[in-house]
Order: C-alpha cells, then structure tokens, then sequence
C-alpha cells in the first residue's frame, strides 16, 4: 500500500463533494485526506485528495472520477514534479518549565506560535508528512492535548496548470 | 426570446429532444408541468402507470428496444423514491433514461416539508448524473445537458430534479440544443488493431466473449463478421444475447453461472478471450483465477472503468466497440478453426428432457415456434424462467431481448413489456415472469388495460420463488425457508378483474391449443403455465466455483 496525491479540477456545484466522497465509500477506496477550495476560476474547484492503495486501486479511482461528468480533470502529484503541504495546528501542554523547550523545537522547524495561555500553547506548521510526523513525534512528551490537520494540498511543479484552457 | 414558464420550458427541452412518449404520473409537485403537458396532447403519448416504478422500467423496456432516450416525469418525495429501483436497473444495464422529478419549492428546501425528500442524494451512486434546479435559468442547459449525457458513451439514466417555483415562473427561453454533442472521441489506433489481429490470428482457441455492449453499439453484425472470418466462437453474456444468432454455428449461448457446457468449457480452454463490451461480472467469471487460466485477455469497452475492474486484461482498447470490431477486422485472417470446433461440439451434454414433457424448455421452445416467423421482442422478469428463456429460446437477428441483467429486479418484467410494445408497436412482444415478479408488479395489468398494449405474458407458475428455492435445494440442505408462496391466487381470474384474456395450461397438448388459437397478438392476454416447483436451472455452477464445475444433471 503506498500513499499517492491526486489533484482534482471540478465543477463548483453544491454536490459535487458528496458525489466525490460517496464515490470512494462505495468502491471502497481509502481517503487519508481531502481538501477543497476555490480556483482562479469561479465555476471550478480544485481539490487535493491523498489515497492509500497499491498502482491497481489507483489506476480505478482516476478512471472512476473521470468518469463523473463535473469532474473536469485529475492528475497524479508525484513527489518529483509537484509540491504538497500540510497545515496543522498543535496544541501543547506548557508550563514555564517546558515552555522554552516547546519553543526552541518550533523554531527548528519553522512553527509559529499562535496563542499562548499560561498552561498551553498553540503551533501552526506547515509541511509534508515527514516534517509534520517528525514534529508531532517531538511534542508527544509535553502532552498534545488536541492536533487539527488540514490534510494535503498541492499543485504541479513548473507553469503546467490543471485548467488546460487557461 | 420568448417568455415561457419553467414548465413550458421542459415541454419545449422534450420536443427538442425528439420526445414522443412519456412515462408519467401525477403528483403536487408536478401539476404545473402536467399542465403544461395539456396543450401538448398531441405532441406526446403519455402513459401513466399504476405506479411510478412501473414507469421507470416501461421507460427503460421502451429505451432499450427503441434506442431512443426513456422518458419519466414523476413527482417528488413518494413519487420520486418509487423511481429508485427503476433507475438503479437502468444504471446497471447502461440503459439511457431522463428522469424528471417535480420537488417542493425552493423556500421549503431543507425543512422536511410535506412530500420533500433529497432524490438527487438518493440516486447520486445510480444515476450517470443528477442535479437539482432551483433557478430557473439553469433550466433548459441541465435538460439539454441531462439529455446528452444519458445517450454519450455508455448510456445511463440522468435525473433532473426541478423545484415547483422553477415550473411556475416565468422567463426567457434560452436553448442550448445547438451546443456541441457530448462524444466519445476515442478511438483505435491502427497499429493497436493490427497488434490485436495479430494476437486473435495466432491464437488457437480463441473464443469472442460478447455483451450488451454489442448491441448498445449496433454492432451485431461487425461481431458475426469477425467471428466467421476467423472462426471465433461466441459465448454470450445475459445483455448480450441476440448479438449473434442463436442458431448460428459459431453461437454457443450464454456463459457463466447457467452456462450451457460447451460454452463454459471453451471459455476455460481457450487461449484467447476478446471481451467486447462485456464486463467480466461475477456471474460470468465465477472463481476469477479459474476463469480462462491459460488465456491472455483483449478487453474492448467504451467505458475506460471497465478494463482491468474485475479481471486484468492483457491488452485492452477503449472506444465504441463497433469501431474496435471493423478496425480489427481489417487485420484478421480467414480462418475455420475446424479442430477447436470439433473440440467444443464434443463438450456438449444432451438433458434428459423428452418434448412431452411440461417443462420451461418445451414451453418456451413452443412458443419460440409459433413465433418463429416474426420480428419479437422477448421480456422476462427475473428468476428461473429468466434464465430457462435465456438458455432456450432461440434469438434470431431480429430479436430484442429485454431483461433485467445487472441488478435482477424482480417485478421488472411487466412494466419493461408494456415500453417495449409501445415502442415497438409492430413487433411482438413477450413476456416471461414468474408468478413471484409477477405479484411484485401484477399492478401494471391495469395499465395494459388501460391502454389496450397488446402483450403476451407468459406466467410460469411454480408456486414458489424458483431460483431461491433451487439454492436451498442444493446448497441449503433443502431447507426452503419463506421460498413457497403457495397456489393462494387466482391468476385467471386476477386478469379477468382488469379485463385481460387468460388461460391455464398444465400440459404440451393445451399449451399447442392454445397457441394455435389465434394468429397474432392482438390484444393483452396472459397465459399460464402450470409447473412443477422442483424443475431446476441447469447447469448450474455452485457460487464461488470454476465455471467448468457444473452442476449437469442431478438424476
């Protein structure tokens, strides 16, 4: 099983969402996350889906959304022709003891502290799954007491767009 | 432009569309667009049914043997959830359907007002397309759009779910017929076809496996030509008999599940499958790496989802098959194959059945004789006599046959018929149901009454849900639970409540009588025919087994 990132050019239409999600539940196709929002283009909405499956399943879930008529277009992001990031906020246990320890790892990995409270502090990071895995792994010992994902977005490398008639 | 009100709108979109039946039923949602169907009596043969269901299978009987898109306009919430099943045999069957649900005005949207119910969420998996409209100027772009999409590539049912206020209300008509037609551009390089001709000329067993996909296309005749010139036999699947005749000598009936031996053996046997427009379902392949273990596999669909879903293919090519065909064709060696036919004649097995007997083979075999001569259309419902008719009655060219493949909807049989008629008023049409889909849908009788369809059906009566019950026989330890539904109607006098001609037939010698006792079908009459609950399918292949681990004979 291997994790592929699909980007999707669709019809902005009230439905189209649930058409997408009910299609993976009913084949069976894994989502681990899916993301959605407007385009350049307000008719159209580009979405990022990460899928967990092996080259077979893939291969049926780029056909099957194909085949969905507001689904415009679908592309594979691979890792070396594409970029994709990840948001994700953070909240940590902190008390003056491990506040500063909390702080000097964020600023490693580039995290910005976005509220601070006597006995927590919130981070906001953005990156692809190996930094993100890295940075959660490093906070566990302070006790995350809630995380929040925005799940994969991304586009293509270079000045290839998704919308061909741009 | 023309002012119009919404209704006016959908009239204008279905005459632009070359509509000229519509399955219909009233309801409050609908009763602007039915009116607007008032000053249009003369435009459209409307024909409502008993209940809605039953429209959406006479749309879809009437689509499938017409070519023409079906139509059905029912209203929302009941109305709309009795089309459910209709459009979900629709889908399965890549039959092209509109349907047009009426839906409460778009102020009560969301607030479960009375008759309100999300129909575009409903059938969102079993629908090509679904939209719902609450603005009138996205009226006649989704008709003309919902039109295309039904009838471009694989056909499928598409449903247009239209607020009352939008039919109410009145603006200007803006077309979109003129815009460019949805096509399937795809085609068959020719080098790819000479490389499959070059595989179909150098295999030695080849074997042509055809589905509805043939007919969808209109490639009946391109499939017997590629077969002769190379000497392919063809198995068939349920949607794809009538492809080749029946009578042919390259024809070896349907495959899979009550497959005939010859033709589940050559599938195993061969060294090639070219799969056109077929979908390698379960029923067919059965245990899927017994399936043609020694053969490379040609898969050529229209629908790219299709190749590599169910059973990998070795090579494939998406398009319209009928393409596909004639572009291979050019590439094929004549060739006889005599060795490979001798072969499969040898894997035949005679049955024990003798023509006295009152069984489905010889009552089908009859009534295939006595209409022998026509142009018919054969409908069955869904159970033993679907496949019994499947495996016996013997499709000409010039036969239709229209059966619930896919989704094997019981009570689809009746409705189905009656399309198909007033699609087709000079061929014959008959049917073949069970007395189990026959109670599921004996509702439709009044509207072959009603509007006098002349159609035969044909009640093979056994007093039992056959199928299910031969599964308890064989694989149940013939425990046959909820199976027997006894002799507790009267089906005679049933038919004669709604005016319709009847009789029971319990032996050979009644059935001939009754058969010669008139010359056409010309009017709704329905035939009886008394059989025996124990009388099986066979072969039958145990779920789960190797097609060529039949069940032959049980005596």
């Amino acid at each position: 099983m291997k994790r592929y990132v699909l980007s999707l050019l669709v019809e902005n239409n009230s439905g189209v969402l649930s058409r997408i999600a009910g299609l993976f539940a009913r084949r069976c196709f894994n989502i681990d996350s899916l993301t959605v929002g407007t385009t350049e283009d307000e008719t159209l909405s580009r979405m990022t889906i990460v899928v967990i499956g092996d080259e077979q399943i893939l291969e049926q879930i780029k056909k099957q959304l194909n085949k969905l008529i507001e689904v415009i277009k679908v592309i594979e992001l691979t890792p070396n022709e594409s970029i994709s990031r990840e948001l994700v906020f953070i909240k940590v246990k902190a008390d003056n003891s491990t506040r500063s320890n909390i702080i000097e790892i964020s600023n490693i990995f580039r995290a910005n502290i976005v509220d601070v409270a006597h006995d927590s502090l919130i981070l906001e990071l953005t990156g692809g799954p190996d930094k993100i895995g890295a940075f959660m792994k490093l906070m566990e010992p302070f006790g995350v007491l809630e995380f929040i994902r925005s799940g994969a977005t991304g586009l293509q490398r270079g000045s290839t767009v998704l919308n061909e008639t741009k | 432009m023309a002012m119009m009100t919404g209704s006016q709108m959908v009239v204008e979109c279905l005459k632009q569309n070359k509509v000229e039946t519509i399955f219909g039923f009233q309801g409050g949602a609908v009763i602007p667009l039915f009116d607007a169907l008032y000053d249009e009596k003369e435009t459209f043969k409307i024909i409502r049914p008993a209940h809605e269901q039953g429209a959406v299978h006479a749309a879809d009987g009437y689509a499938r043997t017409t070519g023409k898109t079906g139509v059905c306009i029912v209203t929302s919430g009941p109305g709309a959830t009795n089309t459910v099943t209709g459009i979900a045999n629709a889908y399965m069957d890549s039959v092209p359907l509109v349907v047009i649900t009426g839906q409460v005005a778009s102020v009560l949207l969301g607030k479960d007002s009375f008759q309100e119910i999300d129909i575009t969420g409903i059938t969102m998996p079993i629908t090509k397309y679904n939209i719902l409209i609450k603005d009138i100027t996205q009226l006649t772009r989704a008709l003309t759009r919902a039109f295309r999409i039904a009838s471009a590539g694989r056909p499928g049912p598409v449903l247009v779910d239209i607020t009352k206020d939008v039919l109410m209300k009145k603006d200007r008509f803006i077309s979109y017929f003129e815009e460019p037609l949805l096509v399937c551009e795809s085609t068959i390089e020719d080098e790819h076809a000479k490389k499959l001709a070059g595989l179909i000329n150098t295999s030695l067993r080849p074997v042509i496996y055809a589905g509805g996909g043939v007919k969808i296309s209109g490639a009946q005749k391109d499939l017997v030509n590629l077969a002769e010139k190379n000497g392919i036999p063809v198995v068939n699947t349920l949607m794809g008999l009538g492809t080749i005749p029946r009578d042919h000598m390259l024809s070896l009936g349907m495959v899979g599940m009550h497959g005939f031996r010859e033709a589940n053996f050559a599938v195993t046997n061969c060294d090639l499958v070219i799969a056109i427009g077929a979908r390698f379902s379960d029923r067919v392949v059965g245990k899927k790496d017994r399936f043609a273990p020694n053969a490379k596999i040609i898969h050529l669909d229209i629908d790219e989802t299709e190749i590599d879903k169910n059973m990998p293919a070795h090579y494939s090519n998406v398009c319209d098959v009928k393409k596909s065909i004639d572009s291979i064709m050019r590439y094929v060696d004549e060739n006889k194959r005599q060795d490979w036919y001798a072969q499969i004649q040898n894997w035949k097995v005679e049955d024990r059945i003798t023509p006295d007997m009152f069984v489905a083979k010889n009552i089908i075999g009859e009534i295939n004789h006595k209409f022998e001569q026509s142009d018919n259309i054969v409908v069955t419902d869904v159970g033993q006599h679907q496949m019994w008719t499947a495996q016996y009655w013997n499709f000409n060219g010039r036969t239709d046959f229209v059966t619930s493949g896919g989704l094997g909807t019981m009570g689809y049989g009746l409705g189905a018929s009656y399309g198909s008629k007033i699609g087709n008023p000079d061929r014959n049409v008959i049917l073949f149901v069970g007395d189990g889909g026959f109670r599921m849908s004996c509702q439709e009788l009044v509207t072959i009454a009603k509007y006098k369809i002349p159609v035969m059906i044909v009640l093979m009566n056994n007093s039992t849900l056959g199928m299910v019950r031969q599964w308890q026989h064989l694989f149940s330890n013939r425990r046959y639970m909820e199976t027997d539904i006894d002799e507790d109607v009267d089906y005679i006098k049933l038919a004669g409540a709604y005016g319709i001609k009847a009789e029971k037939v319990q032996d050979m010698d009644s059935l001939k009588s009754f058969l010669n006792g008139f010359e056409e079908i010309s009017e709704p009459m329905l035939l009886e025919c008394k059989i025996n609950k124990d009388d099986m399918v066979l072969p039958i292949v145990p779920p789960g087994e190797a097609i060529d681990e039949q069940i032959i004979d049980l005596y």
